[in-house]
């Protein structure tokens, strides 16, 4: 039995919107993983919750006219990665939160959920951010989108302003297409883990395979929020594809994480595997788009 | 004062209904409330997996999946495999067979996750297999005769 | 023949239908809840609680502190006790303790009609401390000036012993001899049943009843009543099926506060049930222990003189004590015998939480200690690691005069051929020594050495009931429990064997009721078939005299004529079938001469033990980049002696095999070093194996019958842990050239290891 005060339970998004503005005080809960969780630990003891785990409108996968994929904000890791739009064009997210827990989580866990929480070791979102995905909130006022890297503010923070809930997550053809990624999860065994620490990599190469024409490095648990390795990106963009370049782009990374100290792994630990995974899904990426190194 | 709502669903068949604490996890609910004691608390945080039950053929934690949810869902527990004349089912047999049970705590949780995988009839590898029972933890058996016992029965179901 | 046949466990289709009722499954719905109020320090006194607001609460029936509990002491560890007070378990603990000596120790309980109401008022709880410095390593605990735990153990030294042999000064002032010198640490790490600690208690008849999830039923109930000051008949104890236990709940865990409980609230039902996270913080763990090893050895590798030194980090109360530091400390001389010898440990309190009996009982620490020194003395040295093993391990016919025990078989060189062969030792070995590139493979060798059973440290006894029924199947009840590891069925084989009934005839009472069960102290130190094999074939051979001197009555044959087979009385002489064994059974049942029912019960006094060995042979892959280690290819070889169930046997072996691994690699339990607070204790921060993380478990079995056993039996559910840890360092070694000297190898230690060696 949880220590819950009363429990919501809209049946729209309206409805939703509207109980996020009557109880500011109270908690959305989506899959639950997380926020029951808390309330059992006593960090969230006594909450009122707000129930959203009925809103199958928020659940599933779909793409707009303009080729940008929508994913519901309550869609399930598990239908996620069972998702024919999402094998098809964006392979890598179904890959990384396919990596989440384990598969009962994996049921219940939905990516509305991973990436509200603010944590910066979510599989979804380091994920995300190399794929340039649009957050969609609806809140009193309507609609309001941002890029996922504004949404995160600091750690366990996030842009989710009063009376607002996240419905959607987007990503734009122009950030998919022609795009292959790779996820390395760091963890210390092969199930039931959080991330000590992910890097999720995509690549863009030219038609002859020759040149990488983007590349998108981003990374979980080396900052207080996901973060992309920007200097690193724009140093390497439009280079010709050598054999050296996984190694240089491993160094590189270094320039842009920052990763601490903490009993789950110390920081030269963590710059390591950044640099080292980054090199290896570097690689990995480009092998999937074609590229030889 | 205590918040309750009527909850009614599906359980092994059988259409039941019940007032519920709002606080209540669907483990607490079908322990309590239906006596499913096959229905095991390990951590109550969704990382042991003993209180695994399909849930409109899916497999969830019982534990961390509130009551309340369950309202007009299917649900079934290990009491539910067991035939009308108490015989075990074939993938129950095979945990009996192949010594894929000792102290018996984690088995209602991997029982009910490898029955609703092997329901679509799908064939896995080793690895695969790994991957899908990998929700669950047990400290008896090293996880080896788990293994054989559920591709045991799937080999069987898909010859 | 029953003895010998992978015969299926008949609790296994309960607990498939999911029939089978566990401890809290028992527990009527409507129980008060207990909630313990764990400390928030390390080290304190406290000063106050204040249980205004928790009071206020609605549904808390009583809120009990520390300043409530009574000042009597009592003593948790799973052994017999001793009549003789300077062999007593010490007495230390509390229910509640005003002294706080660990980060999570129980100051207060709660009682409330709802878990809810209980935790809350847990919560609202406020408690004054006066902080006291803390100390969580034993050598530092050990040093001038040390916070002191208890007053009666000045420097925190529970105990220390050494064990020395001929001259170690003189011996090493031999010329040309080669020193090498280790250092090996090992962990604290947490069992990791499913089942977390749980019991309920409630007062009928004016006796105190506690069901609980217990390996020692006997041995809790004794604890209980110390605990209470009451006559220990005062006390029932009754144990259901139990969702693993390794040794933790062979220690009188929260069964004496429940008791207590009920106590203060007139008698009524009062459930304790752990969560997960104090089945970590404030149940057992197994000690970690640090060895210093120094071996003096010519060159061919003859060991001249060695010395080692231990401590052993006992945590905040005694426990299990010194018992599992003596029992790995007394492998030292005798797994690789040496002429002189000193041996030196200390068992430490320190404020982390309490070391109890876990799988392995010391020997997890001390092979892993002595089994990579080896490795270390193979290396110095340039000589082959299965060869030097061979040559210089405990041979044929090794004796043991404190113990009395002998090594009736070549068990070592048949364990290794067999290992060996299977993992294609000599040749991986030699291939996999120079390797250059990220990926790399190894190979690597470990030794087992365990003891069975417990005497001559403590008593040793195993008690029996045959009760027949009219049908001529029997009841069976012993002391020693099912945990999980299958010994009811090992029993009901032995019983049949003896008697001459069919394995279906004989039901085994799984729930032990210290109102009916004989005394029999439990589950532990390996012992279940060795020493419950003894009572069960003692009270079955004269269970079966008895029975064919009642048959002579109906049959007019002398009993030394006839025998039981198949559950009939049989006459040797020709075969004749005489009379059905339920014809027998139920005839004098319901005789009006002469009315009988069959029973027999018979109390055994066990004064052998038995070596049980074996080995272990590791492949790993090493990722050096990303400091990953992969396990590809593990076999364990034992001598246990006959084994009784085959596959029984294997899946225990396959568990063992599993925990080693996870020893080896991934667990272990971090403290704060600020706050002495446990950082890990849940299951997601704790890396017990997933079914990922480990490849197939191979197992073998060199079957040398134990000439002192009733059964040809010796120890098997610990031993498979005790090598796994040893052998994939060592396969670690053969890959990189790196020799760690800590466990668990995880990413954080192999980073500092190859940037040390440079190879990253």
């Amino acid at each position: 039995m949880y220590d819950i005060g009363t429990v919501y339970e809209p049946k729209t998004v309206e409805e939703a919107v509207r109980m996020r503005c009557e109880h500011p005080q109270a908690v959305i809960i989506a899959g639950g993983s997380d926020v029951l969780i808390k309330i059992r630990e006593g960090k969230l003891a006594g909450a009122d919750l707000i129930s959203i785990f009925g809103l199958d409108e928020l659940r599933g996968v779909h793409m707009e006219e303009d080729g940008t994929l929508v994913i519901g904000s309550l869609t399930s890791f598990a239908h996620i990665t069972a998702d024919p739009l999402i094998r098809e064009h964006i392979g890598v997210l179904g890959e990384a939160v396919d990596m989440v827990g384990g598969p009962q989580i994996r049921a219940i866990g939905t990516i509305g959920g991973n990436t509200c929480n603010g944590v910066t070791s979510a599989d979804s979102a380091s994920t995300l951010f190399a794929w340039d995905a649009i957050i969609e909130l609806t809140g009193p006022e309507g609609i309001r989108r941002m890029p996922i890297r504004d949404f995160y503010l600091s750690a366990g923070k996030v842009d989710l302003r009063e009376g607002e809930l996240q419905t959607s997550i987007r990503i734009p053809r122009k950030a998919w297409e022609g795009y292959k990624g790779f996820y390395i999860k760091y963890g210390m065994r092969r199930a039931m883990e959080i991330a000590t620490t992910g890097c999720s990599v995509n690549v863009k190469l030219s038609e002859d395979k020759k040149t990488l024409e983007d590349l998108r490095i981003a990374f979980g648990v080396a900052g207080p929020v996901p973060r992309r390795a920007e200097s690193t990106e724009n140093t390497f963009r439009g280079q010709a594809l050598t054999a050296s370049l996984p190694g240089e782009i491993g160094k590189a990374v270094l320039a842009d994480v920052q990763p601490r100290d903490s009993w789950r792994a110390s920081k030269d630990l963590r710059l390591h595997l950044c640099s080292t995974m980054a090199e290896r899904a570097f690689r990995e990426a480009v092998s999937r788009s074609g590229g030889e190194l | 004062m205590s918040q309750y709502k009527l909850v009614t669903c599906r359980i092994n068949g059988k259409e039941r209904s019940a007032m519920v604490d709002v606080r209540a996890s669907l483990a607490d609910m079908l322990r309590n409330e239906y006596s499913l004691t096959s229905v095991k608390k390990g951590c109550e945080v969704g990382e042991c997996g003993a209180c695994a039950v399909i849930i409109d053929g899916e497999c969830y934690n019982s534990c961390i999946y509130l009551a309340i949810w369950a309202d007009g869902k299917e649900i079934e527990t290990v009491e539910g495999l067991v035939g009308p004349d108490g015989e075990l089912s074939d993938l129950q047999q095979a945990f009996v067979e192949e010594t894929a049970i000792q102290c018996g705590f984690c088995t209602p949780g991997f029982l009910m996750e490898a029955e609703c995988f092997l329901r679509r009839g799908e064939i896995y590898t080793d690895e695969e297999l790994r991957k899908l029972l990998s929700g669950h933890l047990c400290r008896c058996t090293g996880y080896d005769n788990i293994l054989r016992a559920v591709k045991k029965t799937m080999l069987q179901r898909n010859q | 023949m029953v003895v010998g046949k992978s015969i299926i466990r008949p609790d296994s289709l309960d607990k498939a239908a999911g029939r089978t009722k566990y401890t809290d499954d028992l527990c009527d719905r409507n129980a008060l809840v207990a909630k313990i109020c764990h400390s928030t320090v390390t080290h304190a006194l406290v000063k106050s609680i204040d249980t205004s607001e928790a009071e206020k609460i609605p549904g808390v029936v009583k809120i009990l502190t520390c300043f409530d509990a009574p000042e009597r002491t009592f003593p948790t560890a799973g052994h017999p006790w001793s009549t003789e007070p300077e062999h007593q378990d010490i007495s230390d603990r509390h229910v509640l303790e005003k002294h706080v000596r660990y980060y999570g120790d129980d100051v207060a309980a709660v009682i409330a009609e709802t878990e809810v109401a209980a935790v809350q008022a847990v919560r609202a709880l406020k408690v004054e401390y006066e902080e006291l410095p803390f100390v969580l390593d034993p050598q530092e605990a050990m040093k001038e000036g040390a916070p002191l735990l208890h007053e009666e153990f000045p420097g925190n030294v529970l105990k220390h012993t050494e064990i020395h042999k001929g001259n170690v000064e003189e011996a090493i002032k031999e010329p040309g001899l080669i020193c090498v010198d280790g250092w090996y640490e090992t962990p604290t790490v947490q069992h990791c049943h499913i089942e977390n600690a749980t019991c309920f208690a409630w007062e009928e008849g004016g006796r105190v009843h506690v069901t609980s999830s217990t390996q020692i039923p006997h041995i809790t109930r004794r604890c209980i009543a110390q605990a209470l000051g009451v006559p220990w008949g005062q006390v029932r104890l009754v144990k259901p099926y139990i969702g693993g236990g390794f040794g933790n709940k062979q220690d009188a865990l929260y069964e004496p506060l429940c008791a207590w409980l009920t106590t203060q609230v007139g008698g009524r039902l009062v459930r304790l049930e752990c969560q997960r996270e104090e089945t970590f913080a404030n149940c057992r763990v197994r000690h970690a222990i640090r060895y210093h090893i120094t071996s003096w050895l010519r060159p061919d590798g003859t060991l001249v003189a060695r010395k080692a030194d231990c401590w052993s980090n006992q945590g905040a109360y005694a426990s299990h004590g010194h018992s599992i530091c003596a029992k790995g400390m007394g492998s030292i001389p005798q797994l690789y015998p040496c002429e002189n010898i000193d041996v030196r440990g200390w068992t430490v309190f320190t404020n982390i939480q309490v070391g109890g009996a876990m799988r392995g009982y010391g020997m997890p620490q001390a092979v892993f200690a002595m089994e990579s020194h080896t490795e270390d003395i193979v290396q110095r040295l340039g000589l082959d690691p299965l060869a030097y093993r061979r040559a210089h391990l405990m041979q044929k016919g090794y004796f043991d005069p404190f113990s009395k025990n002998e090594l009736y078989a070549d068990s070592f060189n048949q364990t290794l051929d067999v290992g060996s062969e299977y993992i294609d030792f000599e040749r991986k070995y030699k291939e996999y020594q120079h390797q250059t590139g990220d990926i790399r493979r190894g190979v690597g060798v470990a030794v087992l050495w365990y003891n069975t059973a417990v005497w001559p440290i403590s008593l040793e006894t195993s008690a029996c009931r045959m009760v027949m029924n009219q049908d001529g199947s029997i009841q069976l009840q012993v002391g020693e429990t099912e945990i999980g590891q299958g010994a009811d069925t090992a029993f009901a084989q032995m019983a049949a064997e003896t008697l001459g009934i069919p394995f279906e005839m004989v039901h085994v009472v799984s729930c032990q009721d210290t109102d009916v069960t004989p005394y029999g102290t439990g589950a532990y130190a390996s012992r279940q078939t060795y020493a419950a094999g003894m009572a069960i074939r003692g009270c079955a051979e004269e269970f079966k005299r008895h029975i064919l001197e009642v048959a002579y009555r109906y049959t007019r044959m002398q009993p030394y004529l006839m025998d039981i087979q198949d559950a009939k009385i049989i006459r040797t002489t020709d075969g004749r079938v005489l009379m059905g064994l339920g014809e027998l059974a139920t005839t004098v049942l319901y005789d009006l001469d002469h009315n009988e029912h069959l029973t027999m019960e018979k109390s055994t006094q066990i004064k052998t033990n038995a070596y049980s060995f074996g080995c272990c042979f590791a492949e790993v892959e090493v990722d050096i980049p990303m400091c990953q280690v992969k396990v590809l290819d593990i076999i364990n070889v034992h001598d246990a002696g006959r084994i009784v169930n085959p596959a029984l046997a294997r899946a225990q072996v396959q568990g063992g095999m599993s925990m080693g691994i996870g020893y080896a690699l991934a667990e272990k339990m971090l403290y704060d070093p600020k706050t002495g607070r446990l950082l890990n204790g849940n299951l997601l921060d704790y890396k017990l194996s997933t079914f990922m993380d480990h490849p197939n478990l191979e197992v073998r079995f060199v079957e040398n019958s134990e000439p002192t056993s009733a059964y040809g039996t010796k120890a098997l559910g610990e031993p498979p842990v005790v090598p796994v840890a040893p052998a994939i360092r060592n396969a670690i070694l053969n890959a990189t050239g790196v020799a760690c000297h800590e466990i668990p190898m995880r990413p954080h230690l192999l980073y500092q290891e190859f940037t040390r060696k440079g190879l990253i």
